[in-house]
């Protein structure tokens, strides 16, 4: 009996997980690479040593993946070289070639590769082993695989929707989270038996199949409104998937390395969460939210006042200090730099200007602070919303350029509107507000601004990068 | 399996606690940066597809599949820290008159 197990256990020590003979030396470089990773992110917190922290990140990974090459189960290396070369050339291409307001869909992308990457690692793993597969083994393999071929789908359909390839509003149909779900459960029931019985080959293509499928099921019924959610949501999915494949090969580094970003993602969806005041549940299920809004036909009728951009001049002539609220409009509008050009003339003159960054304006968490930084908008002069939020009262004039939802009203003033609760940027306190906006369209949310009707403030139809332009020129004439 | 298992999963719980207090300190400004940089650090599993992509034992298939992982996890090395480092060269202070 202890003889037989003892075999059994040299046996899965020879053959599967490979650990039991790395070099010495070899745990040493991925522990040493292990700190270097947590250390990049923890100089993250700071401007002044971000960039250090991608050095550090970078050295880790050069050894880590160095020290891998000699590890003596690795005995070829042209497969790896092939590899290597290729994904090195597609990553310098898109991280040289991606225009910033591309950046999410970049990022979805990345998420995707990630994930393929830990999925086929998976695949190989199966046939390769699936003769020594344990149910402990066969688990593993099994939510590394489906972690990373959903992902995999997931992001593909993400950025899709990013690039709009694909549309950006909600796709749903009859019975859809049923459907979905059932999806989710076959998959699971199917993981199962594989566990139950590894000698079954074929369940694993099936499994597969029904993995790939929940990716895309899951992603296309959230609309473009929430993608900063999802995309922060499908980061925390990649390092897990990135972790279970530490599980797989039995790699504490790649375990370390891939919960660092299973948590960052998931962090960045609750925040995201919280910004819109909506659930994890509400998001992923694409529920539209409750509550019922006045026609806009009510909240505008007679009530709004129009402006040109001579008068804006005229306004900001006198202001002293002035706030801007990007939104996503000014980013589809290519803006981002006409704004820098209206900061720096403004700064010239004297005026105090600033920019109040909503956490979900731009497609992915922190997007348009990249946007402002490209134009040489400098950092500290973006603030965020509880920060500027109190400081409303004391600003003479409030530029809002393509944003609508996040500096409606009723989100705080009346408890029955949809969007009820969802954290704002008070604008409405300042003592004037300038809209730049195409038409009195709504946002995201579909419903109506009762901003755009209030007393103080005007309303500049036109395009954003135009009406700024205009702006400018006006500005200079004075 | 057993014992690594519970290692595995002792290690993970403790990553997942140190990246939920390093990541929560960092500036809602340098969001999107973080998540590159998150995507760059975990294609560490390039590491994983390389012991697949260099082992004999499997035979040609299981090369040329471990060989695709390579190249996907490369994409994010690569591309993570440039991009990441791209975006962090721009965020500027104010310049000095």
């Amino acid at each position: 009996m202890v003889a037989a197990a003892k075999t059994t256990a040299l046996h899965a020590a020879t053959t599967w997980p490979h650990t039991a003979h790395w070099p010495w030396y070899v745990t040493l470089v991925y522990m040493a690479a292990a700190v270097m990773f947590a250390l990049s992110l923890k100089w993250l917190s700071s401007h002044k040593t971000a960039r250090r922290g991608v050095k550090i990140g970078e050295i880790g990974m050069a050894a880590a993946i160095l020290a891998t090459l000699f590890l003596p189960e690795v005995r070829q290396y042209n497969w790896i070289f092939a590899g290597a070369v290729i994904g090195a050339a597609i990553g310098v291409l898109l991280a040289v070639l991606t225009p910033m307001t591309a950046v999410p869909q970049q990022t979805a992308l990345s998420h995707a590769f990630g994930a393929l990457a830990a999925a086929l690692v998976g695949t190989a793993e199966f046939y390769g082993h699936h003769a020594q597969l344990t149910a402990g083994s066969t688990a593993a393999i099994g939510l590394e695989s489906l972690l990373g071929y959903l992902t995999f789908t997931g992001s593909l359909i993400a950025a899709g929707k990013l690039q709009e390839v694909l549309p950006t509003r909600p796709i749903s149909y009859p019975l859809q989270n049923p459907i979905n779900l059932s999806v989710l459960a076959a998959a699971v029931a199917c993981g199962v038996w594989m566990c139950i019985s590894p000698h079954i080959v074929f369940l694993y293509p099936v499994f597969v199949g029904l993995s790939l499928l929940f990716g895309v099921l899951l992603i296309i019924p959230i609309g473009g409104g929430d993608m900063p959610t999802v995309i922060a949501l499908l980061n925390s999915y990649a390092g897990l998937s990135a972790s279970a494949m530490g599980f797989v090969v039995n790699n504490k580094l790649l375990i370390i390395a891939g919960a660092l970003e299973g948590s960052s993602g998931f962090i960045l969806s609750m925040i995201m969460c919280q910004a819109m005041n909506r659930s994890f549940l509400n998001v992923l299920f694409g529920q539209a939210a409750n509550g019922k809004s006045a026609p806009a036909d009510d909240v505008y009728g007679g009530k709004i006042r129009t402006t040109t951009a001579e008068e804006v001049a005229d306004i900001l002539a006198s202001a002293r200090r002035v706030v801007i609220v990007p939104g996503y409009g000014l980013a589809v509008a290519q803006a981002q730099h006409v704004t820098g050009e209206l900061f720096e003339l403004l700064d010239s003159k004297g005026v105090d200007v600033q920019f109040a960054i909503h956490p979900v304006a731009g497609r992915m968490p922190g997007h348009m602070n990249v946007l402002l930084a490209e134009a040489d908008i400098p950092y500290d002069r973006l603030q965020e919303m509880e920060q500027i939020n109190e400081q409303f009262a004391d600003v003479d004039v409030v530029i809002v350029n393509g944003a609508n939802d996040v500096v409606n009203p009723d989100a705080r003033d009346n408890p029955g509107s949809p969007i009820a609760g969802m954290p704002i940027l008070n604008v409405d306190k300042a003592r004037i507000v300038v809209v730049i906006k195409r038409s009195l369209s709504p946002g995201f949310a579909g419903i109506a601004n009762p901003l755009f009707a209030r007393d103080n403030c005007l309303m500049l139809f036109a395009d954003g990068k135009k009406a700024t332009l205009d702006i400018i020129q006006e500005v200079k004439k004075l | 399996m057993g014992s690594s298992l519970t290692s595995n999963l002792f290690v993970f719980i403790l990553a997942a606690f140190l990246g939920y207090e390093v990541v929560r300190r960092v500036s809602p400004q340098l969001h999107t940066p973080l998540m590159s940089l998150t995507n760059a650090i975990s294609a560490i599993s390039v590491v994983g597809a390389i012991t697949i992509a260099g082992s004999h034992r499997g035979g040609v298939l299981l090369m040329s599949l471990g060989a695709i992982a390579v190249a996907c996890a490369m994409i994010n090395v690569v591309g993570g820290f440039m991009i990441t480092d791209r975006m962090l060269k721009m965020f500027k202070k104010r310049k000095d008159k």
